[in-house]
């Protein structure tokens, strides 16, 4: 299942109702991604994230499509705001159900590396220097490469 | 006449998020948009130009050498970043 919202949501909350009334699993791999103040020696006030409508949900239908092809999950679930956030709000929710632990854990993982580089979202801090537009690093395009060749779109 | 998107740094450099755009005569790739976009606006030309930048048509991922002349809205889009 995939939500991509402005509003702001309850990590916690969402992972509860998204394992209610389960008992066909064994295992829940959760990754929450959080607004930090500072990002190297900049301080950051607010980030906002823009997005394209129609798009940016079917793309990332594709990673979600792509993990589940590759483990044996039983449900999925990514929650991903875009518009304006505060340090401290969580940005991204996935999580990964299955019988057992270690293709939940690796399916999350899989799933936010490709979030990282592929999902169509920009993102822009704004802190006492002014805007600063954020890009994949190196290292988001190498945390990609470990999962070897991908069909892309 | 196609809606032009632009998306994160691209909708700074093009002043802004979307307009309509009369696809001039003898355009008929994506390639040859950039172009007409270029002779307009250098500094955007520059920016759309980039290899890193990826361009849809109709919401689907296009090559530069691909067709726009039937197309409804063309996004520009600079390296993703989600999570």
């Amino acid at each position: 299942m995939i939500r991509v919202q402005e509003e702001p949501f309850s990590p916690g909350a969402e992972l509860d109702a998204f394992l209610k009334g389960r008992t066909d699993i064994g295992a829940a791999a959760s990754f929450t991604g959080t607004v930090r103040d500072m990002t190297g020696a900049a301080d950051v006030a607010r980030l906002t994230l823009d997005h394209y409508p129609g798009f940016t949900e079917a793309e990332i239908a594709k990673i979600e499509n792509s993990a589940r092809t590759r483990w044996a999950l039983q449900d999925t679930l990514i929650i991903h705001r875009y518009g304006e956030m505060r340090p401290g709000e969580a940005i991204v929710l996935v999580v990964a159900l299955a019988a057992h632990r270690r293709p939940a854990f690796e399916a999350a993982d899989f799933m936010m590396d490709y979030l990282k580089t592929d999902a169509p979202f920009w993102k822009k801090e704004t802190g006492p220097g002014g805007d600063r537009w954020i890009e994949p690093r190196q290292q988001d395009r190498d945390d990609k490469a470990r999962w070897g060749a991908h069909k892309e779109s | 006449m196609p809606r032009l998107v632009y998306f994160g740094r691209l909708k700074d450099a093009a002043g802004r998020g979307e307009e309509l755009f009369d696809l001039p005569p003898g355009v008929r790739t994506a390639a040859d948009l950039v172009k007409a976009l270029a002779a307009r606006d250098e500094i955007l030309g520059v920016a759309l130009g980039a290899p890193s930048v990826r361009l849809a048509a109709d919401k689907k991922i296009i090559d530069r050498d691909a067709t726009i002349t039937q197309s409804r809205e063309i996004a520009f889009m600079p390296p993703m970043s989600g999570g």
